[in-house]
């Protein structure tokens, strides 16, 4: 187990470094001058371009700028917003909760329905509610998540009027922000209606970043199950006469969790591609719509730095998975 | 006791054995949701060819005093079936043009996508040491980002549009095929007719390409079906975020980029667009699906 | 009263109207306490047979019998509590790959105790330290060393004849009146295979247990077994007590088995195989099932389905059953000589 965990956080090194290079190549390889991306400003005069030049570092041979950066990447200094003015870093940390919130709920809804789901395809196997699940999966993983948040609002806001089009909470409601979780901060604070309003604003932009996740995992979970459904223990377990349902979810579905838990693990680079779609269509202040705005307005640190923050989170997500595995597999953890 | 003998009674021949290409037809013929997939599939690829000759109207023409005008059974002008945009062009042209631009979009990011992982595979999986390594922690790094984020990436060092949108998908898929190939080439390179094609003299070349390649076929014509429904998602999500395809292409995911303006008013600029791209996708899911359990068996061969 | 009775079983898979024959009209008795041997070829549905007794085939299939009873009861109308309530407890099964029959997920231990948990006295369901207790106690019966710590261990972390052990260890928990064995020594090492065989034996003999020994080894059935059914196709072409089948066999197929063993062929430079194949599911001959690979097959043969004849406790499914020299009692033609001649 040990040998396990240690090759698996040492392989994540080269990884990480892998990311700030082309996080640092990005701004040499984008068209134009590197002085005017990352100060944002244009047709500057040559003495002041100099100056500039020599303060972010950009006369220095490449190797060294890269191990520049690196440090600086290290020490948490990933420069300024060119559009606020604010450090990338902070910005991020002001607005990374409102996605991991998203997100979060987004796969309660995927793994609450989606593993039931296949479950109960694999059991029912060849029969409607088996079709049923696979159709609707099919469908959800083959929609534009866009479209499917649009079509949410559509129906669910506009015509129905139950739920609001954008944002995190009503205007009217004032939360101090504390941990950044909406729904923490408002029963922390007491405020009903406020903790209400935010649930009611988390709802659809939930169920459309969680679509694809609840397709995925139902899909797996299936597949999975048929596969351990099939196997001698399942079949010795039935020759002691246990139930049926002790059968199933004691041995089957023990054995069948081991490669579903990797495979919701690694849905969670899939929620923020999505986030990013769904932040922006919603109306939602998380990361994604962040990083967007940057790439639309030339905010090459904004850029730089989301790219790299984000591609470093899902790093250390695949990696907690990777050792979750470890732990659930016996084989692994008692080798 | 009895000896054994051979019987002399005349063997009558068998039924003769189906060609590969007919015995793969029958099993991928087995699933409805394949044919279906298929079917679809093949009625897209005569719609973009006839684009032309089937779309009413050209979709770059704006009739003004029509604008955001409602499909023709919910009271719209009966020259345009499925409605108008804002700018008053016809839905139905541009989603039909657009099936041509989507397809396009595909094929030549999966075309090249393809090229490049299977060559890096092949090159990984038979080299082995350090080229492997360095080419596997590579694409290591490639995987690490979430591939909308990588596609943007790539789009904010290019610069928007549709051929640059094309690459930074084909760049997307890379990582997989490439993971696929070196997996298979490995495999077969254990293989004995590898060996006995080494020992008649082949060169590392052809044995990688003539040899090997060939039997990795299976599962790479799998998932470049599956990675064309998936380039068609990332090119509509990239056009939606104005990233892809630029006004005025009639490409069906900077057509939803508008729709939200319109989502109370107009319904039907947001419903058609995003129908085309499911009923593409679903297609090809469920003919990669298809494909997937027919050749299955023969993989294991 | 026969402690098993089976008459005419059979077990299709696939369609309805063109099904797989897996068991074709199979007929068994097994008194109680007694060592009866099954034998055939891979295909022969001795395996699948054993699964329908327990009620364990596996969906698609379909069952029916005449008869099938354990001690009287009748286990074709029991409801899935009652069928539970036998299973595991009154007949147990073991089978073929020990290591892969063992939950990987769990401790030696969990699974002993579920199997207590379930069929166990009152007392062994409710108190887990009982349980643990007797599952030590059960180790200790099947013989393998250092019982404290393999409680402990999980599948992976047992050899294959210690896996195969614990098995046997889950299957006589409860003091099963019937025990299936499913080859349980061909996945095991040789030196292994006599152990595991000695300690069923041994069990078997302590506990007055009826066991079922289902194996393609001759030599094992030759060795253990009081009585032998022969099965071959789906259908059980001769039975009759160890060692007179052994020593003059009636059915062609039962001869044909013994000529092939090692110690028979010392003289010859190659074993005497059976020429052809085993029938598929498909392709099911006409009339008697082995008459395209029988040298003494006529035209009888091809075209009547021979019945399972002959006196009590020494039946055989044949037209012209061998004779105490091991010749066919139509005279001596095999078929490739024959154009025309009449039974």
């Amino acid at each position: 187990m040990l040998a396990f965990v240690l090759r698996r956080v040492a392989l994540i090194v080269p990884t990480f470094l892998g990311v700030t290079l082309l996080a640092f190549a990005l701004i040499h390889l984008i068209p134009g001058d590197p002085v005017e991306n990352l100060s944002g400003e244009r047709g500057m005069d040559p003495a002041r371009r100099l100056r500039l030049l020599h303060e972010f570092g950009l006369d220095r041979p490449l190797p060294v700028q890269y191990l520049d950066y690196v440090g600086q990447v290290l020490e948490g200094d990933l420069g300024s917003s060119l559009t606020t003015h604010e450090p990338v870093l902070q910005e991020f940390r002001t607005l990374f909760p409102a996605t991991v919130e998203l997100a979060f709920f987004a796969m309660l809804l995927a793994v609450a329905l989606g593993l039931p789901a296949g479950i109960l395809a694999a059991i029912r196997r060849n029969t409607a509610a088996d079709y049923a699940v696979m159709g609707i999966s099919l469908t959800g993983y083959s929609m534009p998540i866009f479209w499917w948040a649009l079509l949410l609002i559509l129906f669910f806001s506009v015509q129905l009027g139950w739920t609001p089009v954008s944002g995190r909470i009503a205007v009217e409601y004032d939360v101090p922000a504390a941990s950044g979780f909406m729904l923490v901060d408002t029963l922390r604070a007491g405020d009903w209606g406020a903790f209400r309003s935010a649930l009611s604003h988390l709802i659809l932009p939930s169920i459309a970043l969680g679509t694809i996740p609840l397709a995925v995992i139902a899909r797996m979970t299936r597949s999975a199950m048929l596969e351990v459904l099939r196997e001698d223990y399942v079949r010795a377990a039935r020759a002691k006469g246990l139930k049926r349902r002790q059968v199933i979810v004691v041995h089957a579905l023990r054995n069948a969790l081991i490669p579903v838990i990797t495979v919701i693990g690694l849905q969670v680079g899939l929620l923020l591609s999505g986030a990013i779609l769904t932040e922006t269509i919603f109306s939602w202040p998380g990361v994604g719509n962040w990083l967007i705005h940057g790439v639309q307005s030339r905010d090459y640190p904004v850029v730089q730095g989301g790219i790299l923050l984000i591609a470093t989170i899902v790093i250390s997500v695949n990696l907690i998975v990777d050792l979750t595995y470890g732990v659930v597999n016996p084989r692994i953890r008692h080798a | 006791m009895i000896e054994v003998e051979e019987s002399l009674e005349a063997v009558e021949p068998g039924p003769r054995a189906a060609g590969p290409l007919t015995e793969f037809w029958h099993a991928y013929a087995q699933s409805r949701g394949a044919l279906v997939g298929l079917a679809i599939a093949v009625a897209l690829v005569l719609l973009a060819i006839f684009a032309g000759a089937l779309a009413p109207h050209s979709p770059y023409e704006q009739y003004r005093e029509l604008t955001l005008s409602p499909p023709a059974w919910q009271g719209g002008d009966p020259r345009f079936l499925l409605g108008t945009d804002a700018v008053g062009r016809d839905i139905l042209s541009r989603l039909i043009y657009g099936t041509r631009l989507s397809l396009l979009i595909g094929l030549i990011s999966v075309a090249i996508s393809l090229s490049f992982g299977i060559v890096l595979g092949v090159i990984a999986g038979y080299l082995r040491g350090w080229t492997e390594t360095t080419i596997m922690r590579l694409m290591d790094v490639m995987l690490a980002l979430p591939s909308l984020l990588l596609a943007i990436a790539v789009v904010a060092i290019l610069g928007p549009g549709l051929i640059n949108a094309m690459y930074a998908i084909a760049i997307v898929l890379v990582p997989h095929y490439v993971r696929l190939t070196r997996a298979a080439v490995i495999a077969e390179k254990a293989r004995e007719y590898v060996l006995s094609s080494k020992i008649a003299g082949a060169g590392p070349l052809r044995v990688m390409f003539s040899t090997i390649l060939p039997n990795c076929l299976a599962p790479l014509i799998v998932q470049a079906t599956l990675g064309f429904s998936s380039a068609i998602l990332d090119a509509a999500a990239l056009g939606f975020l104005g990233l892809g395809a630029q006004p005025p292409m009639p490409e069906w995911g900077s057509m939803l980029a508008d729709a939200l303006e319109f989502i109370q008013r107009a319904s039907w600029v947001v419903t058609f667009p995003g129908l085309a791209i499911l009923v593409t996708v679903l297609a090809f899911n469920l003919m990669g699906d298809g494909l997937r359990d027919a050749l299955d068996p023969r993989l294991k061969r | 009263m026969a402690l098993l009775e089976v008459e005419d079983l059979h077990v299709e898979f696939g369609s309805v109207s063109d099904p797989i024959i897996a068991v074709d009209g199979v007929q068994l008795t097994l008194e109680a306490g007694e060592v009866v041997g099954c034998v055939g070829e891979s295909g022969s549905g001795k395996s699948v047979t054993a699964l329908a007794l327990m009620g364990l085939t596996e969906f698609p299939g379909r069952v029916r019998a005449h008869r099938l009873a354990l001690a009287g009861h009748d286990l074709r109308t029991l409801s899935g509590r009652q069928h539970r309530r036998i299973v595991g407890k009154e007949i147990a099964m073991i089978f073929q790959d020990p290591l892969a029959s063992l939950d990987p997920c769990y401790t030696v231990a969990f699974q002993l105790a579920e199997t207590l948990r379930v069929h166990g006295t009152h007392a062994e369901r409710s108190s887990a330290k009982l349980r643990r207790a007797r599952a030590l106690e059960l180790l200790r019966q099947v013989e393998i060393p250092d019982a404290e710590a393999r409680l402990a261990a999980f599948p992976h972390q047992l050899s294959g004849g210690m896996a195969q052990r614990v098995m046997i260890a889950m299957a006589i928990a409860c003091n099963p009146k019937l025990l299936i064995a499913d080859e349980p020594t061909t996945a095991l090492d040789v030196t292994v295979q006599a152990q595991v065989l000695g300690l069923l034996l041994k069990l078997q003999r302590e506990r007055g247990m009826a066991l079922l020994l289902i194996t393609h080894d001759l030599a094992v059935v030759a060795e253990t077994a009081q009585r032998v059914y022969v099965m071959y196709a789906g259908q059980v072409v001769e039975t009759g007590p160890v060692p007179g089948i052994f020593a003059a066999p009636l059915h062609p197929y039962t001869q044909a088995l013994l000529a092939a063993l090692p110690e028979h062929n010392l003289d010859r430079k190659r074993l005497k195989a059976i020429r052809g194949v085993v029938p598929g599911s498909r392709d099911r001959p006409s009339g008697c099932l082995l008459h395209p690979r029988c040298d003494y097959a006529l035209e009888r043969c091809r075209a009547e389905r021979p019945r399972l004849e002959g006196a009590r406790g020494r039946e055989s499914r044949c037209h012209f059953p061998l004779d105490e020299r091991g010749r066919p009692t139509h005279g001596w033609a095999p078929m490739s000589r024959v154009r025309a001649s009449s039974p």
